[in-house]
């Protein structure tokens, strides 16, 4: 059943584009490894969506044939995963150890000042940006490590941080 | 597969290769203690994560040094394997083990409704825990009272994960899942919703899994303690047929053993006006649904029947099968038949306005408990049934009241719907509720009776989880039946259905892994499943014991046809004892 009766043309675009790289994978009902696509699924889903709502979750569910619920658990699981809305900017900044005797907690610390929202939370409220801290991005060799949508950014100071997102601010 | 010899604490003992430590251990009658491990939780379906580790043994023969290894889940495989299960190592670590889950768990045993009966209380009983040296963050979620049945208090989940297990491998429900990770991981629902909002069917078998007070049923006892107690209502109490074998476990019987005339003493003792019973309410179903079952075989129309006494069952089929939603029998369960003439035929001859009439339920059940709140069972905002109680309830009941049924005399329920036939008393188990309309449909078909041995249909009996039979219902006229209990089951037996409609005539389903007598209202088995055969012996000589072993031969519901229904299937009939599915 599907459940994107009642949506927009843009999010009818978007779950048409999850559809189409699902139908892709041949997903077989009583083939059990269907369940090991999964999250390979809500990546592309969250690649689309950006952020993954139940709407999306249950979707994804109906098109693999698992329980909403076997879905849920695998989202709640894994870090990467969002439930929320992000910004148009997502500002990763590293937290992992050699990035945090570098440093890195100031560097956030400092966003989180200059944006006004703390990281893992809410989105500012223009919409272009959300903060995240993460573990590690495998970079150590440039710590501290900063990433905004996929762009990496090495040996950050605070002062540097602030120049990067206000660039990003630039653009809108 | 060859046998092994392992060495437990310095006893030797031979056991199949591949065998766990644990097993090897029961074999000596060595007490591992176990938390997460449960060999069979319906359908031979076992929960061996391996997380808790409080079946933590030394063990050497399995690394160069002896290691800390689960019990649970580790295979002997050589013959050089030596185990010591309360070394110093092994107590400790699991001392720490368990004094580390402590540490995130409510200490409010005595206001738990788990109380006395917590696999973890218990453990840190028999550890002898006195403090608990770990102070940190406990975790906290809000209490999930969303449903009519039952109860999340997930501060108290252990994560130990049989309800999951029990929820979507034995049932294939799918309501529940881990949730989270790591510390904070419990055992939830999808995006943590309330359970009403899931396809939750509340056949409460994961109430019966936990081995602490995350989940608990939602009860009514101090609501039936306030009706008892007001002077301007009546209040009638019903007590199902699986409750009469299994109330006695808690009061020091004979696992199984049928207690009904005490059970009837008992609920009189607590206050209730009159005590009736749900058998005679199955006798007036099977009068129902044998000539519903009836009427389709002679048309060949929306065949399968399938049975509609267990909710449990019925929420799964309207959760999931919405395209059979024609087949099941439109009968109401007997709770709800028994609700409905109560509020009617009940009501009228005794001058009773529905409203001042309070109907109780002894339930083995949770569904009953949601089953009962359905709009459709109520009329101008008056239940057909009050209020629903598990057997666990009724004995906090009888114990808070200092009712102590083995020192109760035998009586006899009250007239007039209190008398019932063995065909009753079998609904209480898994095939019992075929087997009680093929004894009424022979006559049905036939215009005589069966007699001697010929009511005993034991193709239908026991307790595997799917069954299939071939009766001679009368001469010349076979049905194909299957019978099957546990909802993992009753999705196998419906997808047989959908893909070949003419494979079986009649279908009888119970949610619950051997039907009510291990219903998710029940005294625990905690993990004896040897209850359950008790329980099911208890239903048959019940059964056998009744001078009149056929529905229709019941006088009490003789009488109600003559004075009030009319015949099985009239409008009036319909009127009271049908209802309509709907999907969800």
């Amino acid at each position: 059943m599907c459940c994107c009766t009642n949506l927009s043309e843009g999010a009818k675009a978007k779950f048409a584009e999850l559809d189409a790289f699902i139908d892709g994978l041949g997903i077989v009902a009583d083939d059990e490894r269907r369940r090991g696509r999964l999250i390979q699924v809500l990546h592309k889903a969250q690649a689309i969506f950006g952020y993954l709502p139940r709407e999306v979750q249950k979707h994804v569910a109906d098109k693999l044939i698992l329980t909403e619920a076997q879905v849920s658990g695998v989202v709640s699981f894994y870090n990467y995963f969002t439930t929320e809305p992000k910004g148009k900017y997502r500002v990763d900044v590293c937290l992992g150890t050699a990035c945090y005797v570098k440093g890195s907690e100031r560097v956030l610390q400092e966003i989180e000042r200059v944006l006004g929202v703390k990281a893992d939370t809410v989105p500012t409220a223009d919409g272009l940006f959300s903060i995240s801290a993460l573990r590690c991005v495998g970079a150590c060799g440039l710590a501290p490590v900063m990433v905004v949508n996929g762009k990496v950014y090495g040996k950050v100071t605070p002062a540097k941080a602030v120049e990067i997102i206000n660039e990003y601010k630039a653009k809108g | 597969m060859s046998d092994v010899t392992v060495t437990i604490n310095g006893t030797k003992v031979l056991v199949p290769s591949g065998s766990t430590i644990l097993e090897a251990c029961q074999k000596l009658n060595i007490n591992i203690p176990t938390l997460c491990y449960c060999k069979d939780l319906g359908c031979g379906v076992a929960n061996k994560p391996a997380s808790c580790r409080i079946c933590l043994v030394e063990a050497s023969g399995i690394r160069p040094r002896p290691i800390l290894v689960p019990a649970c889940a580790t295979p002997i495989t050589n013959d050089r394997v030596e185990v010591w299960t309360h070394s110093q190592r092994a107590l400790t670590a699991r001392r720490t083990v368990l004094e580390l889950m402590l540490s995130d768990h409510p200490k409010n045993c005595l206001t738990c409704a788990k109380n006395q009966d917590c696999e973890l209380q218990k453990l840190a009983s028999e550890f002898g825990i006195s403090e608990i040296e770990f102070q940190g963050e406990i975790n906290r979620f809000p209490v999930d009272d969303s449903s009519e049945a039952i109860m999340r208090d997930l501060s108290k989940c252990i994560m130990c994960r049989r309800c999951e297990t029990v929820c979507n491998k034995v049932q294939t429900v799918g309501a529940l899942t881990a949730y989270g990770r790591g510390f904070k991981a419990k055992v939830g629902t999808a995006s943590m919703i309330p359970l009403a909002d899931t396809s939750c069917t509340f056949c409460g078998q994961c109430v019966n899994a936990c081995p602490v007070g995350a989940i608990t049923g939602i009860s009514y006892v101090k609501k039936v303690w306030n009706a008892i107690n007001d002077p301007s209502k009546t209040v009638i109490v019903q007590a199902a047929p699986a409750v009469r074998v299994a109330v006695g476990q808690e009061f020091g019987f004979e696992p199984g053993m049928p207690i009904t005339g005490k059970l009837v003493a008992g609920l009189r003792a607590l206050g209730f006006d009159k005590v009736f019973d749900t058998d005679f309410a199955a006798d007036l179903t099977i009068m129902e649904e044998g000539h519903e079952l009836v009427e389709r075989v002679k048309s060949g129309k929306n065949l399968p029947i399938l049975t509609s006494c267990c909710p449990g069952w019925i929420n799964f089929i309207e959760h999931n099968f919405p395209d059979l939603l024609h087949i099941p029998s439109s009968c109401k369960s007997p709770q709800q038949m028994f609700g409905a003439i109560a509020k009617s035929y009940y009501a009228e001859k005794t001058g009773i306005a529905p409203k001042d009439l309070i109907v109780v339920s002894i339930m083995p059940c949770q569904a009953k408990k949601y089953e009962a709140a359905r709009p459709e069972f109520s009329h101008d905002g008056v239940r057909d049934v009050d209020y629903v109680l598990t057997t666990r309830e009724l004995c906090k009941m009888f114990r808070e009241a200092g009712v102590n049924l083995a020192n109760m005399e035998d009586e006899q329920f009250d007239s007039p719907l209190g008398k019932s036939t063995g065909a009753a008393d079998i609904f209480g188990v898994t095939g019992g509720v075929l087997e009680a309309a093929l004894r009424s449909v022979h006559t049905m078909l036939t215009g005589e009776d069966l007699s001697g041995d010929a009511v005993n249909f034991r193709a239908v009996r026991g307790l595997d989880g799917i069954k299939e039979a071939t009766v001679e219902v009368a001469p010349g006229l076979k049905v194909n039946a299957a019978i099957c209990s546990g909802l993992g089951n009753a999705r196998k037996v419906l997808e047989m259905v959908r893909k070949d409609p003419n494979r079986f005539q009649a279908v009888e389903i119970m949610a619950c892994p051997g039907g009510c007598i291990n219903g998710g209202g029940q005294p625990f088995l905690h993990g004896d499943r040897s209850l359950l055969e008790k329980r099911m012996a208890g239903l048959y000589a019940e059964d056998a014991n009744k001078p009149l072993r056929m529905s229709h031969e019941n006088p009490e519901i003789q009488a109600l046809y003559k004075e009030y229904l009319g015949e099985p299937g009239s409008e009036k009939a319909h009127h009271l004892l049908h209802t309509n599915y709907h999907q969800k």
